[in-house]
């Protein structure tokens, strides 16, 4: 299929970005979104121009690296996908594309689609871990975990990091990010010891890097390509009041 | 020649470990942080070691290609991590533990080693379970485990399908920890070119900061490589697109021998290429094998839809062949099955490159629900990325490049050749033989991070403690950055035609036919001859758009593609070397008459650890493998 893409293009972090408009041809639904750019950007190198540069690593939605604005929507259209994991199969021949970066102050675009999101690595050096040195742990089995917590922790702890939530959310707030770390230790009794000092270091952290604050209007929730739940949010404010 | 002294402590096997721990030099606390030490790469083993040797008080630098450590490519490791804890009460201890990566390994890794990696691997899951990771648990809150491919026991600690991930978060957590403790630094998005060695001693490295184009110069007492196996080598793998073996080939061109390249491990179940764009190739969980049986038509370009081909013009080959562990052989002798069916002629799908994965039955007997419970969040990802939905019809799968067992050579304390220069996890070659079990990398990489380097670096280390911290003016990181940059520069002044992954592409479609799940001479020739043509290609006609200065995607790829091109020489040399067949490693001159692999012992029982030799052919070194506690047997599934 043929399509017309309407890309950001920014040079570096201090220039001033502008849309460019491609075509491309000979897209084959078989393609994931990642490699029918590739396919334009061999098109630009060839033509002597420069390609656009992406983040993107693992190519199978786990990694958390890619991420991009798609029609209007982070990581495109479909519910619960990466960029790198949806399929040309959504689109159709003669579809127009627009694909921005992530836009949020606290994730300033370096070039092109690709954003600096090392504000969410301040936030886990915040607090995100359990103060545990190697060797000192005891029998695995000595620590019982009943089977629901254990389970709700998992389903907070397979956040990738990608930032889709900020991107998504009007007030650039990163709290389902936030969120999924503090509700996985929260549930565990190994979180316990420190709840208190992580939630509050954390919550700092957040809102020295820039982060906008909650409105409840799940946004993040509805973007979101692992489906965090917004509970999260919830079980986050719960342990921040507790904290104090 | 190089010294291959494989320090491997005396005594018998279940005490060498306890052994070297009580006789081993140690550091002062108060020397401790008076040196520093560089790792590369923030995986499993990377991230582990980073956070043990900052909590035991070095001074650590970090680096990783990504822009944050947490999406290393340990990340996407999906079925699980294997420890000796016997908790199901079935008969699992330490030895079996060992003897089953020996086996499944093929006789072709080191015994000391391998019981040092089962010893550790019960601390690996405690040490994850107090950290938080949320291993799957029984409704007593106990961990739970299920069984993988190639063993008899229930050992393998899991959460769902995203074992890595979550055991990758938990190393990524004490990394932080440790950041935030002031112990260790963070230097993401810096791609390493090179090596500094001074007077024998890997020194410090030269890096190249992604975002500004600038080459930095970092030095130190000791570097340790955790930077994982290279199995991009074929383009489409199930790798990270960026994953490459760049370091590790600085390395061996400064010294480090790299031991049994062409020990690459081909999975069996992944879903075929289906573009000519497509850039990687997803990897369908191991598991699938325990409730999925694989099959191909009988009848030769049958091209019927799977749903309408009769129980009778059915042939579940892995079944027929063996039928002791029916579809849960090994990986190797999976793959090789599939792919001597689709040469056959057999196969399915638009390419005819694919084997059918069908839970047909188990269905029928199980019920569609405990079939999701177990899989659903694969059969999602198979729908996603095929459109089909595979309740209703088979997955198709394919074999595609996954895990490369050979790596840098390492001692007993996972030094290389190059005194101060360290590997460990998937860089290293020591712990999987020629072939690696389902779920022993994340426990390999954790338990070389966590729980081996920060007790063996402390050897080299205690001679360290009056070498003040390392100048990055001298001579030799004058020159190591000059070679840097001088290679850049090339790269971006041949403005050829080609693309650097143009070249990738190519060099994969090599590789895999003549160097991939079965070799032979006039194969292996013909790409020695291919592939020193296509790097004569590469030189001459790249084309790299764009300055050094600033953000250049794909000069990053043209760095690693040119590294490819002479480790696939490398690796194609190690398996002419080699004429027998040995788990992954599947010479057709060496095979029984019904079609396994046939090794070789007398002639063939030793790790061959390369030298670099320039342009010229590469010197072989010869580690003798002696096996004196377990007797080498035929590997047999049947």
């Amino acid at each position: 299929m043929k399509l017309r893409l309407k890309i950001w293009r920014q040079k570096n972090a201090k220039a001033k970005g502008a849309f460019a408009l491609y075509e491309l041809d000979g897209v084959s639904p078989d393609m994931s979104f990642l490699e029918m750019l590739d396919s334009l950007n061999k098109k630009l190198i060839v033509e002597g121009k420069d390609p656009v540069a992406f983040d993107h690593d693992c190519r199978e939605g786990i990694c958390g690296s890619c991420g991009m604005f798609i029609n209007g929507y982070p990581h495109g259209p479909v519910p619960g996908l990466t960029t790198c994991h949806l399929s040309m199969r959504y689109f159709k021949d003669g579809d127009k594309i627009v694909i921005e970066p992530w836009r949020a102050k606290p994730f300033p675009v370096i070039k092109d689609l690709i954003v600096d999101r090392s504000a969410f690595d301040k936030i886990q050096i915040a607090g995100g871990f359990i103060s545990v040195t190697a060797g000192a742990a005891s029998e695995a089995n000595s620590i019982l975990v009943r089977k629901k917590n254990s389970d709700e922790a998992f389903d907070s702890a397979i956040c990738i990091g990608c930032g889709a939530c900020v991107a998504a959310c009007k007030n650039a707030s990163a709290m389902l990010f936030v969120s999924a770390k503090i509700s996985q230790y929260a549930l565990l009794p190994q979180g316990r010891p420190e709840a208190k000092e992580r939630v509050r270091a954390m919550i700092a952290e957040m809102d020295r890097q820039g982060f906008g604050t909650c409105s409840n209007t799940g946004a993040c929730e509805a973007q979101c390509p692992k489906k965090i739940k917004l509970t999260n949010i919830a079980r986050l404010n719960r342990e921040y009041y507790k904290a104090y | 020649m190089i010294n291959l002294n494989a320090k491997i402590p005396e005594g018998p096997l279940e005490e060498k470990w306890t052994r070297y721990k009580s006789a081993t030099k140690l550091v002062n606390p108060a020397n401790k942080n008076k040196i520093d030490i560089i790792i590369i790469g923030t995986g499993l083993s990377g991230a582990g070691a980073a956070s043990s040797l900052g909590e035991l008080g070095y001074n650590v630098k970090v680096f990783c290609y990504q822009d944050s450590p947490r999406r290393a490519h340990s990340v996407a490791a999906q079925g699980g991590i294997n420890a000796a804890k016997n908790y199901k009460n079935d008969g699992d201890n330490i030895y079996r533990l060992f003897y089953d990566m020996i086996k499944g390994g093929d006789f072709r890794a080191r015994e000391a080693n391998v019981y040092r990696i089962a010893e550790v691997s019960n601390q690996v899951i405690d040490h994850y379970t107090a950290l938080g990771v949320p291993f799957a648990r029984e409704y007593g809150g106990t961990l739970d485990t299920r069984s993988f491919g190639g063993v008899q026991v229930s050992r393998t600690f899991y959460s769902k399908g995203q074992t890595g991930q979550q055991c990758l978060l938990g190393a990524y957590s004490s990394l932080n920890r440790q950041i935030k403790a002031g112990k260790v630094t963070m230097f993401p998005r810096r791609d390493m070119l090179d090596i500094v060695v001074i007077d024998g001693k890997a020194r410090g490295i030269i890096a190249r900061n992604l975002i500004t184009g600038e080459i930095e110069r970092h030095s130190a007492h000791a570097v340790v490589l955790a930077t994982g196996g290279y199995g991009t080598v074929y383009y489409l793998s199930t790798l990270a697109v960026n994953s490459n073996a760049s370091a590790a080939w600085k390395a061996h061109k400064k010294g480090a021998a790299f031991a049994n390249p062409s020990f690459v491990q081909i999975h069996p179940t992944s879903i075929p290429q289906l573009n000519e764009f497509q850039s990687k190739l997803t990897l369908m969980s191991e598991s699938l094998r325990n409730d999925g049986r694989i099959w191909v038509p009988k009848n030769k370009g049958d091209k019927r839809p799977a749903n309408d081909i009769p129980e009778e013009d059915r042939d579940y080959y892995l079944e027929r062949r063996y039928p002791t562990f029916g579809n849960l052989v090994p990986r190797d002798v999976a793959s090789r099955a599939a792919k001597e069916r689709c040469d056959a002629g057999y196969g399915v799908g638009k390419t005819g490159l694919a084997v059918n994965l069908d839970f047909r039955d188990a269905i029928k007997k199980q019920g569609k629900k405990s079939i999701e419970d177990k899989y659903g969040n694969l059969f999602e990802m198979y729908k996603d990325i095929t459109g089909i939905d595979s309740y209703e019809e088979p997955m198709q799968i394919y074999p595609a490049g996954h895990y490369t067992m050979g790596g840098l050579w390492v001692d007993y304390e996972l030094m290389t050749t190059v005194p101060g220069l360290y590997a460990i996890g998937e860089s290293n070659f020591s712990d999987h033989g020629a072939n690696r079990l389902g779920a022993s990398s994340l426990m390999q990489a954790a338990g070389d991070g966590y729980f081996i380097l920060p007790v063996t670096i402390n050897n080299y280390l205690s001679g360290e403690i009056r070498t003040p911290r390392i100048a990055t003016t001298g001579p030799e990181f004058e020159e190591a950055e000059k070679s840097a940059r001088e290679r850049l520069d090339k790269f971006l002044s041949i403005k050829g035609k080609q693309t650097a992954s143009g070249f990738h592409k190519r060099l994969g479609k090599i590789m895999w036919d003549y160097c991939g799940m079965r070799r032979n001479e006039e194969g292996l020739k013909k790409a020695l001859a291919l592939v020193t043509e296509l790097k004569k290609e590469f030189w001459s006609d790249l084309l790299v758009p764009g300055e050094g200065t600033e953000l250049n995607q794909e000069l990053e790829k043209a760095g690693r593609v040119a590294d490819f091109l002479e480790l696939a020489r490398l690796m194609i040399t190690d398996a002419l070397n080699r004429k027998e067949s040995c788990g992954a490693h599947f010479r057709e001159e060496s095979q029984t008459e019904d079609g396994e692999a046939k090794r070789i012992d007398a002639e063939y029982s030793y790790v061959a650890a390369w030298e670099y030799n320039g342009e010229d052919e590469p010197i072989l070194n010869k580690e003798p493998l002696k096996f004196e506690f377990v007797e080498l047997k035929e590997r047999s599934y049947k």
